[in-house]
């Protein structure tokens, strides 16, 4: 995989009132994440090459990837591939880069969603609804000790949009 | 191809009131956005601006208020060589009551492709952004240092 060819098509950025390590603790760690991710669990194994996936509250591999770049507490890439028959044929693969950094006493985040192709913002739409959410949990759930239950509704533009290119969705 | 433009939605465990006062006052403002003050009315038509130890960095015009739900205005910066040659952008705050949270989403439009502001804005408004969340869910700031702001322009 040449990861010049991927770009960001998707960037969000938060300051976070926390250390780089539990920054990264939360991103990738279940325990954390079912808290601010809807229930969801990372499950990652901590190396380059090892196992990224994301394992829905009823037991399914909702994403499986891999870890791309890995360099605790800076910068993580993994392979963030939704599980939906057709999607990674049709769409291409999707990375997505976290980069932490103190910036004075808080910690920055900068997450990047990137692909190899130009995509509708019609099919991005999705984790651009999605990601604001997640990441305003975590942002919570570090500083307060909680997150708060954010429930969006499911990506209609995007679903519509997968639908219309033949990508089978739940 | 999109228009440029700068969009960011985050998620406050606050009520829309509290939000609008937060977005609307002074004594607010100056403590998330890194000592930046409004002034306004916040009546349609009615000038708007954001000074800083005293000086009007930027300035511009309501152009929709509809507390606690919506507020816009024109935004002029006037401070930076740099920018000031950029035409006159926009900024839309859209509150919304969400479960127990409220969604806060701001857009940002009306540059220049090429243009430098929409560089300076997609780095501020972040921070500006975190910082407001911070405040109002926990009390407290970030102390974000005023370089991080700069990345992507440097302001001299």
């Amino acid at each position: 995989m040449n990861l010049d060819q991927f770009k960001p098509l998707t960037v969000y950025t938060i300051y976070i009132a926390s250390t780089p390590e539990k920054v990264w603790e939360a991103l990738t760690s279940a325990e954390f994440s079912r808290k601010y991710f809807s229930g969801f669990a990372v499950e990652m194994q901590p190396k380059l090459g090892g196992t990224f996936v994301v394992r829905a509250p009823d037991g399914s591999e909702h994403i499986s990837g891999e870890v791309f770049e890995y360099d605790p507490p800076r910068k993580l890439t993994v392979t963030w591939n939704v599980n939906w028959p057709d999607l990674v044929a049709k769409l291409g693969t999707t990375l997505v880069t976290y980069e932490i950094e103190q910036a004075g006493e808080a910690v920055r985040l900068i997450m990047s969603e990137r692909h190899d192709r130009d995509l509708s913002d019609d099919i991005l739409s999705g984790g651009r609804a999605g990601w604001p959410a997640i990441l305003s949990g975590l942002k919570s759930l570090l500083e307060t000790g909680k997150a708060p239950q954010i429930k969006t509704a499911p990506p209609a533009r995007m679903l519509a949009a997968l639908k219309a290119m033949g990508i089978k969705t739940p | 191809m999109s228009k440029p433009q700068f969009v960011y939605v985050t998620y406050i465990e606050t009520t829309p009131e509290k939000l609008w006062q937060a977005l609307t006052s002074s004594e607010f403002t100056r403590q998330y956005w890194f000592g930046a003050e409004v002034r306004s009315d916040w009546k349609v038509g009615s000038p708007f601006a954001l000074s800083l130890d005293g000086e009007v960095t930027d300035s511009g015009e309501i152009l929709e208020a509809d507390p606690p739900r919506r507020l816009s205005y024109s935004f002029k910066h006037l401070k930076y060589e740099e920018l000031r040659g950029e035409p006159i952008s926009r900024v839309v705050f859209t509150i919304e009551p969400f479960g127990p949270v409220v969604r806060l989403t701001v857009l940002h439009d009306g540059f220049i492709e090429g243009g430098k502001y929409l560089g300076a804005v997609s780095n501020g408004w972040p921070a500006i952004l975190s910082q407001l969340k911070s405040l109002l869910e926990t009390g407290k700031l970030l102390n974000i240092t005023r370089a991080a702001l700069n990345k992507g322009f440097d302001a001299k």
